[in-house]
C-alpha cells in the first residue's frame, strides 16, 4: 500500500534538488506567512493544522511505518496535554520546552504500556486494543481531579508560552511556537526513519517474521515505534492545548479525535512525511469550505447542525474515495499529476 | 460490606448476562461479515442506528408498525447490498486493514446520513414490551431483557439452520472455510458477500430495535459497536457463538466489576472496563475462545 | 560448548579470509572489518554435524506433516531436501527455523539443542534462510534490504543513530561494506537503489539469498529458491550456491523440485514422502533408489505435478 509512495519519492519525479521544497516551505513559513495581518489565518488555521499534522506524522510512524494500526491516538495527544500543565504547574521554574519534552516522554512511557499487547496480538485485535487506550486515558483524566487541578468541570489553562524570557502568546507568536517545535521533530523523524532503526520499522511492518528471522528485535521495534509515535503525539497534544485552543478538556480528545487522525494519514498518504502534512490541511481546511460553500448554495438551511452531518457524510465519502482510488493518498496524487503536466509539457522547465 | 449478599450478587450476575445478550445481538452482526469476507465491519453500529431512526421516524409519521417494519428490512437489505456493491467489491484482495478503513469511513457516511435524513433529536420507540420487573426464583428480571434474549436466542437458531440446512448457508459455511477453494468449486463469491451484507442489515434492524427501545433512539446508539468490540475479541472474530459466549461473559463481569469494583474507583469503569477483560484473556489466547487458531505459514 | 559455538560460528570468517584473495569477486567488503573474526582455538575436536535433527515429528490438526524424522547433515554440506507437494519440506525447514515447533523430537545446531529453536535469535546461531514465497521488505530499496541483516550485529541505538555518534557510524560503514560486497557477488549492483518489488522474480530470489547471506550464515536454508525461474536463472542460482559453500564454506540445505538441478549441485539428497523420510543418499544412489522412483520420481518428469506450489 506504501510502495508508490516510496518510490515516489525516491525516484524524485521533481527536477528541482532534494533540498528545494523543505527549505521553500521553511522560508515561507517563517519569512513570510508571520507578516500577514489579521489574527484568523493563524487562530482557526495554521496553529491547529500544525499540531494536527504533528499528531498525523506520530500516528503515520506507527500505523504507515510498521503497520501497527492505532485507533488510540487521541488519547496520547490528551497525555501529552495534561502531562505538559501538570509538568509546567508543579515543578516551578521548569522551562517551558523541557514541560513539553517531559509531557511527550510521560505520553511515551503510557504508548509502551498499551503498546505491549502489540507483541502478541495482531491487525483487528491489535486495532481493538488500542480503543482500551482511548476509553482508559479518557476516564482516568476525568476521574482524577489531580489531572486537572482539580478544575471541576475537568478543563485546563494553558500556561503563558514564554521561552527565555521572549513571549509568544500573540496568535503569530503561538504559529511560531508551534511551527518551530513541528519543524525540529519533522526534521528528526525524518531522519530516523533513514537509520536503520527506520528501516527496521518499514520491515517488520512488510514482513514481520522475515524480519523476526533475520535478526531484527521485533519486540523492541514494535515498542519503540509505540514510544516514539506516543511521544510525539503526546507533543502535538501539548500544542493543541497551549498554541491552539488555550483551555481544553479531556473530552476533546474522544474517539473522533482519534478517527480524525487516522482518516488524515489515509487521506495524505500513509508511510509518508509530507502525507501527515496534506492530510491534516485537508482536514482543517475542508470544513470551512463546506460551510461557506454550503451556506453559499442552500443559505439559511446549511446551520451547523447540517453542516456537522454534510461534514461526515464527505469525509467518509473521501476515506472510501482515497482507499479505492488512491490508497497511497494524497502524496500519490500529487506525484501523479505532477509527472503529467511535466510529460505534457516536455520542455526543461525548472521550478 | 459485612456479610455477602448473595441474593443481590444474583441479581446483578443475571442482569449483566441479560445485558450481555444485547451485546451478543451487535457482535454476530460483526461475525457473519468478518467469517466470510475477512472484513471487520466497523459501520455496524451505524446501520444499527440507520436502521432503528429509519423505523422509529416512519412509526412517527403514522406508518402502521408491521409496514414501518417491512419497509425498513426493505430498505437495509438494500442498504447492505449497496454497501457490498459499492464499497466492498472494488477493495476486493485488499488488505483486511484497508477494508476496515474503508468500514470506518462507511460508518462515518451512514451516521451522517441517517442524521441528514431524519434529524439529530431522540426518539422514545416502544415496542409494546412493558418493562415491569417479574420474579424468577426471588431474583428480579427485566421482562425487556428477557424478552430481547429470546429474539437473541431465536435470531441464534435461525441463522444456525440457515447455515446448516439451506444450499446458500453450506455455500457459506465454505466459503468461511476456504475462500480460493470455494472460489475453485465455482460458488459465486459476490452473491455470497452481498447475501451476508444484507442478512447483517437484518442483523442490525433487529439489533437497532432493541437496543433503540433500550436507550432511544439517538446518535449514541452507532457508539453500541463498542460494546461489541470487546465481545468480539473476546469471542473470536469468527464465531457465532464466541459472541454469545464473549457477550454473557463481558456483560456479567462488567456489571459485577460496576457493582464491587467500581465504588473503589469512583465509578463509570464500564466505558474501559470490557476492553480490560479482553486484552487480558487475548495475551493468553491471541485468538479469542472460539477463533480459530492459525499457524502462521511460511 | 560455548567454545565450540564460538569456533562454528568464526569458522566461515578464515574460510572467507583465506578464499578472499582468491576470490575477487568478495575480498574487497570481507576483509574490511574482521572485528568478528575471534580464531577458533587450533586443534578443537571434530566439529559436530551443522544440523542434526532427532525423530521430528510435527502434524497440523489431523495433517502430519512430518514424522519421526531424522536427519544429519555435516558441516560444508549441500544437502537437497526433495519430494511431492505437501511432503513436509518447508515444514522441516519451518521447524529447523524455529518457525514451528515440532511435536516430538529435538533439533540441533552444532553443539545445541532445541526443542524448538528461537527464531529470534536464528540469525545469532549462524542460521539463515529464504522463504518459499518471496518475504521481501517491499518498502525498501535491494540494497536496504540486504543490509538490514547486519541488524543483529549492530549495537548502537536509535538515538546515537540519530545523532550519529561514532558506534553508530562505524556499525554503518561496516555493514554497508558488507552489503557492497555481497551485492558485487550476486551482480545485483545495476539494481541497488531499486525497489525490490520492481524487479523481476528471480532477481528477487537473488535478493533474498543476498540479504540471508550478508549474516554470514554457517547454515543457510533456502526454501525453493529456484522455484518460478528459467532454465538459465535456474543454473545461475545453482552457480551462487555451489560459490556460497565453496567460498565461505557455508552448510546449505534447499529445497528444490528441479531433479536436473537437484543432481547436479547437490552433495546428498534427502527425499520425503507424507512427511517420513523414505530415502537418505548421495544422487546417484538416490537416482537408482527402488523406493524413490516408486514414490516419486517415477512420476518426476511430469513436472507441473510439483511446480504448482510457487
Ligand atoms: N501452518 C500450517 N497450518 C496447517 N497446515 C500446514 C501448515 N504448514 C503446512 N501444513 C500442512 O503440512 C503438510 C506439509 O506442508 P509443507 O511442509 O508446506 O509441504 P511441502 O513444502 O513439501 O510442499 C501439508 O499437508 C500442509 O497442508
Ligand atoms: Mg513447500
Amino acid at each position: 500500500m506504501t510502495t508508490a509512495t516510496l518510490s515516489a519519492s525516491t525516484s524524485r519525479p521533481i527536477s528541482a534538488p532534494a533540498w528545494f521544497w523543505p527549505v521553500a516551505v521553511l522560508v515561507v513559513a517563517y519569512g513570510v506567512v508571520p507578516f500577514v495581518h489579521g489574527t484568523y489565518l493563524f487562530e482557526a488555521i495554521l496553529t491547529p493544522f500544525l499540531a494536527l499534522s504533528l499528531a498525523a506524522l506520530g500516528l503515520n510512524l506507527l500505523t504507515g511505518y510498521t503497520g501497527q494500526l492505532s485507533l488510540g491516538s487521541a488519547a496520547f495527544m490528551a497525555v501529552g496535554a495534561f502531562a505538559a500543565y501538570n509538568f509546567n504547574l508543579r515543578i516551578h521554574g521548569l522551562p517551558l520546552v523541557v514541560s513539553i519534552f517531559l509531557a511527550g516522554v510521560s505520553s511515551a512511557v503510557v504508548g509502551i504500556v498499551f503498546g505491549l499487547p502489540s507483541l502478541r496480538l495482531r491487525g483487528f485485535y491489535l486495532a481493538v486494543s488500542t480503543l482500551a487506550a482511548q476509553f482508559f486515558v479518557q476516564w482516568t483524566l476525568n476521574k482524577f481531579g489531580w489531572f486537572s487541578n482539580n478544575n471541576p468541570s475537568g478543563v485546563i489553562d494553558a500556561p503563558s508560552l514564554t521561552v527565555l524570557g521572549i513571549s509568544f502568546d500573540k496568535p503569530v507568536g503561538r504559529y511560531l511556537f508551534a511551527l518551530t517545535i513541528v519543524v525540529v521533530l519533522t526534521a528528526l523523524t525524518r531522519r530516523l526513519l533513514k537509520t536503520q532503526t527506520g528501516h527496521n520499522f518499514i520491515a517488520v511492518r512488510d514482513h514481520e517474521l522475515a524480519a523476526k528471522v533475520i535478526g531484527v528485535s521485533v519486540l523492541r521495534t514494535k515498542l519503540l515505534a509505540f514510544a516514539l509515535s506516543s511521544f510525539i503525539i503526546g507533543v502535538a497534544g501539548a500544542l493543541w492545548a497551549f498554541a491552539y485552543l488555550r483551555t481544553v478538556e479531556p473530552a476533546g480528545f474522544n474517539l473522533d479525535r482519534s478517527f480524525q487522525i487516522l482518516f488524515m494519514i489515509i487521506i495524505g498518504g500513509l508511510a509518508s512525511i509530507r502525507g501527515a502534512f496534506f492530510g491534516a490541511a485537508l482536514i482543517v481546511v475542508f470544513p470551512l469550505i463546506l460551510s461557506r460553500l454550503g451556506g453559499f448554495f442552500f443559505g439559511g438551511v446549511f446551520d451547523s447542525g447540517v453542516l456537522d452531518m454534510s461534514q461526515r457524510i464527505v469525509l467518509g465519502a473521501l476515506i472510501i474515495f482515497f482507499l479505492i482510488v488512491e490508497p497511497n493518498g494524497l502524496v500519490a496524487l500529487g506525484d501523479r499529476l505532477r509527472k503529467r503536466l511535466q510529460s505534457s509539457q516536455p520542455s526543461k522547465t525548472t521550478v | 460490606m459485612n456479610g455477602f449478599d448473595s441474593q443481590f450478587f444474583l441479581e446483578v450476575l443475571v442482569g449483566g448476562l441479560l445485558s450481555g445478550v444485547m451485546y451478543s445481538l451487535v457482535a454476530i452482526g460483526f461475525v457473519l461479515i468478518y467469517k466470510t469476507s475477512g472484513v471487520l465491519n466497523f459501520a455496524q453500529g451505524s446501520m444499527l442506528l440507520f436502521a432503528a431512526l429509519t423505523f422509529v421516524s416512519l412509526v412517527e409519521r403514522g406508518v402502521p408498525f408491521s409496514v414501518a417494519l417491512l419497509v425498513t428490512l426493505a430498505v437495509m437489505i438494500v442498504l447492505g447490498l449497496a454497501i457490498e456493491r459499492t464499497v466492498l467489491r472494488p477493495l476486493v484482495n485488499k488488505p483486511p486493514i484497508t477494508l476496515f478503513m474503508a468500514t470506518l469511513g462507511l460508518s462515518y457516511m451512514i451516521e451522517g446520513a441517517a442524521q441528514l435524513l431524519w434529524g439529530t433529536q431522540v426518539h422514545a420507540l416502544d415496542l409494546g414490551i412493558d418493562d415491569t420487573p417479574i420474579t424468577v426464583g426471588g431474583v428480579f428480571i427485566s421482562k425487556f431483557d428477557l424478552f430481547a434474549a429470546g429474539i437473541a436466542a431465536t435470531m441464534v437458531a435461525l441463522l444456525t439452520a440457515f447455515f446448516r440446512y439451506t444450499r446458500i448457508g453450506l455455500a457459506f459455511r465454505a466459503v468461511a472455510d476456504d475462500q480460493f477453494a470455494a472460489f475453485a468449486i465455482g460458488l459465486r463469491l459476490p452473491r455470497i458477500w452481498a447475501t451476508v451484507w444484507a442478512a447483517a442489515g437484518v442483523v442490525a434492524l433487529v439489533a437497532g430495535l432493541l437496543w433503540g427501545a433500550r436507550l432511544g433512539v439517538q446518535f449514541s446508539l452507532s457508539l453500541v459497536v463498542l460494546k461489541a468490540l470487546p465481545v468480539l475479541v473476546l469471542g473470536g472474530f469468527d464465531s457465532i457463538l464466541g459472541a454469545i459466549v464473549g457477550g454473557l461473559l463481558i456483560g456479567a463481569s462488567e456489571k459485577l466489576a460496576e457493582v464491587y469494583l467500581g465504588p473503589y474507583v469512583g465509578g463509570g469503569i464500564e466505558s474501559w472496563f470490557a476492553y480490560v477483560i479482553a486484552l487480558a484473556f487475548l495475551l493468553v489466547r491471541p485468538a479469542g475462545l472460539f477463533g480459530q487458531k492459525l499457524v502462521e505459514r511460511a | 560448548m560455548s567454545e565450540l559455538l564460538h569456533h562454528s560460528i568464526t569458522a566461515p570468517d578464515e574460510a572467507i579470509a583465506s578464499s578472499s584473495a582468491a576470490a575477487a569477486t568478495t575480498g574487497a567488503g570481507y576483509t574490511v572489518n574482521e572485528t568478528e573474526a575471534v580464531r577458533p582455538p587450533r586443534g578443537a575436536p571434530a566439529a559436530s554435524p551443522a544440523l542434526k535433527l532427532e525423530a521430528v515429528t510435527l502434524a497440523f490438526g489431523g495433517v502430519t506433516a512430518i514424522a519421526e524424522v531424522d536427519l544429519v547433515v555435516p558441516s560444508g554440506e549441500i544437502r537437497a531436501i526433495i519430494g511431492p507437494n505437501g511432503a513436509g519440506k518447508s515444514s522441516l525447514i519451518n521447524i529447523i527455523s524455529g518457525i514451528y515447533r515440532p511435536d516430538r523430537g529435538r533439533v540441533w545446531l552444532g553443539a545445541r539443542s532445541f526443542k524448538r529453536v528461537p527464531t529470534q535469535q536464528l540469525a545469532q546461531l549462524g542460521v539463515a534462510r529464504t522463504f518459499q514465497n518471496l518475504a521481501l521488505f517491499k518498502g525498501l530499496s535491494v540494497f536496504d534490504n540486504i543490509v538490514i541483516a547486519r541488524a543483529p550485529a549492530r549495537r548502537a541505538g536509535f538515538v546515537e543513530q540519530l545523532i550519529g555518534l561514532a558506534r553508530a557510524r562505524r556499525e554503518q560503514a561496516d555493514a554497508h561494506a558488507r552489503t557492497a560486497a555481497i551485492i558485487e557477488f550476486l551482480h545485483l549492483g545495476a539494481h541497488r537503489e531499486k525497489l525490490v518489488n520492481t524487479l523481476s522474480y528471480g532477481l528477487q530470489k537473488r535478493v533474498e539469498l543476498a540479504r540471508a547471506l550478508v549474516a554470514r550464515p554457517q547454515l543457510l536454508l533456502l526454501d525453493e529458491p529456484m522455484a518460478g525461474m528459467t532454465a538459465g536463472e535456474k543454473q545461475e542460482m545453482a552457480g551462487y550456491i555451489r560459490a556460497v559453500r565453496d567460498e565461505f564454506g557455508t552448510t546449505v540445505v534447499l529445497i528444490e523440485h528441479d531433479i536436473g538441478v537437484v543432481m547436479g549441485l547437490s552433495d546428498k539428497i534427502t527425499v520425503l514422502d507424507y512427511g517420513r523420510k523414505i530415502a537418505d543418499g548421495t544422487p546417484a544412489e538416490i537416482r537408482v533408489n527402488p523406493v524413490v522412483i516408486d514414490a516419486y520420481l517415477g512420476v518426476a518428469h511430469d513436472d507441473e505435478v510439483f511446480n504448482d506450489n510457487i
